[in-house]
């Protein structure tokens, strides 16, 4: 384990994304210290440019509210949305990848039309239709998200176990007698764990994307600050006010960038073939 | 007394800008927004704001009004009333004719009001209903009996609410299917002449218009543009010369209007008058208590609504009646910004923190913006508030379903209290299916009765009596939650002339408008 994370610490990129991402953290997790007011409180005039009042550094937005606050919270909602939405379409992807790989044949078949069915839709149009159906709201949104993004996560796991299938530790599993569940779980799955790990950073990275595309279109949960509704109000008076785009922008950007760094990061400690890389 | 003195110098020299440039000079073409793209330009059938924008130009009315709402001569020429409030006589115009050659008399006017609208026009076919008949003594001239005095009967002939139809095109004929719907014949100073869909609508000058030299403008050409932010700039670009109210955002308004040569007015909606207001639901929830929307009044800070989100257009309203629409009266109970006075009402009915959801109108960014103000505002006087986001159709149907706890929206008063107001509070008018009418479930027999009883009056005075009095009961009451007084101001370049003159503004501009070039 160490040693693992000794090569991740090689890796230039990985380190700097962990910092990236460790500061999102801790102003998410600081947000209601930083800010004791909601962020949509109407705080100072309107369109103030940063650093012109004290105690303001990023500016107000069109209503008067502090775009400070609004980037603290925003991290709230980014990250969750991410995390969630991550781990609700690991908890469709995996399982059905693992069946469909472990058992084969007709059911394989089945499942990976199933999963072809939901990659053929483009998969920003889909999470569109599935939020303007069920109306914006964080579950909503967290659902439309897990929705889109499973399949490549069945896909990796189905392509993992058909070739751990065949190994001899699984063979002898079968014949000592343990029941399929168990040999998915226990024998098979801990060796898929490592690319899984992988895909999912990468996920969540997409998944806040996802959310702040949805969000800057109007489809976003109208109740709560995200950086993506906040570049969408913002947008229509870029000429007047920049501001009030680039900031959660830039937000939006380093986040993103740290999870696809800490994503190749760990793909690249992960891969023995690739353990000496990262010099 | 400086400031005296500069106002008097200003307006001195505003009359002799207008003395010199009291000869209009013709010709020229003229580029306008239109937004959104008219289903059809055929006023009789279809009455929406854009509709009517374009197709006032087409089509006339008998009488036009200027901006107090007093009555202008269009193709009556002059009226008279009859002391007893129940006999209207028009004298039409002599020499008009349609785009078409066939001549306007008042068979038309008969056939239109009495026949066609009577079918096509629902807001309309309500004022009908207080005409005994229709007649035309001779072919100039036309006489409305009424069954009772009916207070704002002079102010049903605008050009959206009573259009003249031809009728040797239209009778007998499927009105809804007839194949000249696409290609509208009116009176009016311009005639259509193409419309390419998606991209502009051509109208030309009507050569045989009945007055001598009128209009002056060649051709209008309709420019549709989709987006907000492309039809500001083709404003800053100078492809367009005239942008309607409501085509930009708020927000791009001081911008454009501080080019060189650009001037704006919000003039011109004096007849509809928008009226904006939130729908607290009566029936059910926090809403149903008088208190609670009391408080709701005294929490919204809409002073700075109208500066901040309107860019500072518009005006607070007192009540149900907007103060350009007759009969408007400010001897009611104000409800200024005021959260401790908020507060103090919830404390005293004990409200318990149950939350309310508020419907913002799904119309663009301001709306959504207005909707977010309002709920920071409730929220710190201590109201629970949750926005549900919307499209347009689940905007209509969760209002006209009462599906909803507090919900934007804005109504047009069409100049009397009779026409646009007592829609809203009648409890006659309480029925699912419709956003537009008394969607909040009041009923109040005292207001019922003071409605009733001041539309069918033909005394001025008296009506603004019991106009007062429905307005004190109303505003205490709090019913629906009036915001603002809307204004959409008109943008256009300073060398277009004349062109809002009257309480529709551009809808009928056009007619008398001038290019300075």
């Amino acid at each position: 384990m160490m040693d693992f994370w000794r090569r991740v610490a090689r890796n230039r990129g990985a380190v700097i994304g962990f910092a990236l991402l460790a500061i999102v953290v801790l102003v998410a997790l600081l947000a209601p210290l930083l800010y004791d007011q909601s962020p949509w409180r109407m705080v100072q005039r309107p369109f103030l440019p940063p650093m012109a009042v004290d105690g303001f550094w990023f500016g107000t937005d069109t209503l008067g509210r502090d775009i400070g606050a609004g980037l603290a919270y925003g991290a709230q909602v980014s990250l969750l949305i991410g995390l969630v939405s991550t781990v609700v379409a690991l908890a469709i992807g995996v399982p059905l990848g693992a069946i469909a790989g472990y058992f084969g044949g007709w059911l394989d078949d089945a499942l990976m039309r199933f999963t072809e069915f939901f990659q053929t839709i483009p998969s920003f149009a889909l999470a569109i239709v599935i939020v303007a159906i069920l109306e914006p709201s964080i579950s909503s949104i967290v659902l439309a998200i897990a929705l889109v993004s499973w399949p490549p996560v069945a896909r990796l796991v189905r392509g993992e176990f058909l070739s751990l299938r065949s190994r001899e530790y699984v063979q002898a599993a079968v014949l000592s007698g343990l029941s399929p569940p168990a040999i998915i779980f226990r024998q098979v799955l801990p060796n898929t764990i490592s690319p899984i790990i992988v895909l999912a950073s990468l996920m969540v990275a997409s998944a806040i994307l996802l959310e702040s595309a949805l969000s800057f279109l109007g489809l976003g949960d109208p109740n709560v600050m995200s950086w993506g509704y906040m570049i969408g109000a913002g947008r229509t008076v870029l000429r007047q006010a920049w501001w009030i785009c680039v900031f959660p922008g830039v937000a939006i950007l380093l986040t993103v960038l740290s999870l696809n760094l800490i994503g190749e990061g760990l793909n690249d400690a992960f891969n023995p073939r690739l353990a000496r890389k990262g010099r | 007394m400086k400031r005296l003195l500069i106002g008097a110098l200003g307006a001195a020299l505003l009359a002799s800008v207008s003395a010199v440039s009291a000869a209009p000079k013709s010709g020229g073409t003229i580029n306008v927004v239109i937004q959104p793209e008219p289903p059809s330009l055929m006023l009789g059938i279809t009455q929406n704001g854009p509709t009517q924008m374009v197709a006032g130009n087409i089509y006339e009315s008998l009488l036009r009004y200027d901006t107090d709402l007093n009555p202008q001569p269009s193709l009556a020429k002059s009226w008279e009333v009859s002391d007893d409030g129940l006999t209207y006589t028009f004298k039409l115009q002599e020499g008009v004719t349609w785009h078409d050659g066939a001549p306007f008399t008042s068979a038309d006017v008969v056939f239109t009001a009495d026949t066609f609208l009577r079918e096509t026009h629902p807001r309309f076919r309500v004022s009908l209903a207080h005409v005994e008949s229709i007649t035309a003594p001779d072919d100039h001239t036309v006489v409305f009996k009424l069954k009772n005095p009916f207070g704002p009967f002079l102010g049903i002939f605008e050009a959206g609410t009573m259009p003249m139809i031809p009728k040797h095109i239209y009778e007998g004929t499927d009105y809804a299917n007839n194949p000249m719907n696409a290609t509208p014949i009116g009176t009016g100073p311009f005639k259509f002449k193409e419309w390419e869909k998606g991209s502009y609508i051509h109208l030309v000058k009507n050569e045989d218009y009945y007055i001598e030299g009128q209009p002056y403008l060649d051709e209008i050409y309709w420019q549709v543009i989709p987006d907000a932010a492309s039809r500001a700039v083709a404003f800053e670009t100078g492809k367009i010369d005239v942008l309607p109210g409501g085509s930009v955002e708020n927000f791009d308004i001081p911008r454009l209007t501080a080019m060189d040569g650009v001037c704006a007015t919000d003039k011109g909606w004096e007849y509809f008058a928008p009226h904006a207001w939130l729908w607290l639901n009566n029936r059910e929830g926090p809403t149903s208590e008088v208190k609670f929307r009391q408080a709701i009044m005294y929490a919204m800070d809409r002073e700075f609504v109208r500066d901040v989100i309107w860019n500072g257009f518009g005006n607070v309203a007192t009540g149900p009646v907007s103060s350009k629409t007759r009969f408007y009266s400010d001897d009611v109970t104000q409800y200024n910004y005021d959260p401790d006075k908020a507060k103090a009402l919830l404390e005293e009915i004990g409200y318990d923190g149950t939350p309310v959801r508020i419907l913002p109108l799904p119309y663009g960014e301001t709306w959504q913006r207005w909707g977010e103000a309002v709920k920071q505002n409730l929220e710190e006087v201590g109201i629970n508030t949750e926005i549900v986001a919307t499209d347009v159709a689940g905007w209509n149907q969760k209002v006209s379903e009462w599906d909803y706890d507090l919900a934007f929206t804005y109504l047009y008063q069409y100049g009397d209290p009779a026409l646009g107001v007592a829609r809203t509070y009648l409890s006659s008018n309480i029925a699912k299916g419709s956003p537009w009418n008394n969607v909040q479930g009041y009923a109040n027999p005292k207001v019922d009765e003071l409605f009733a009883q001041a539309a069918v009056l033909a005394d001025e005075g008296e009506r603004q009596e019991l106009y007062t009095q429905v307005q004190q009961k109303l505003v205490d009451d709090v019913p629906v939650a009036w915001t603002l007084e809307l204004s959409f101001p008109t943008i256009y370049r300073c060398d277009v002339k004349d062109l809002v003159q009257t309480a529709i503004g551009v809808n009928d501009g056009f007619k008398d408008a001038w290019l300075d070039r």
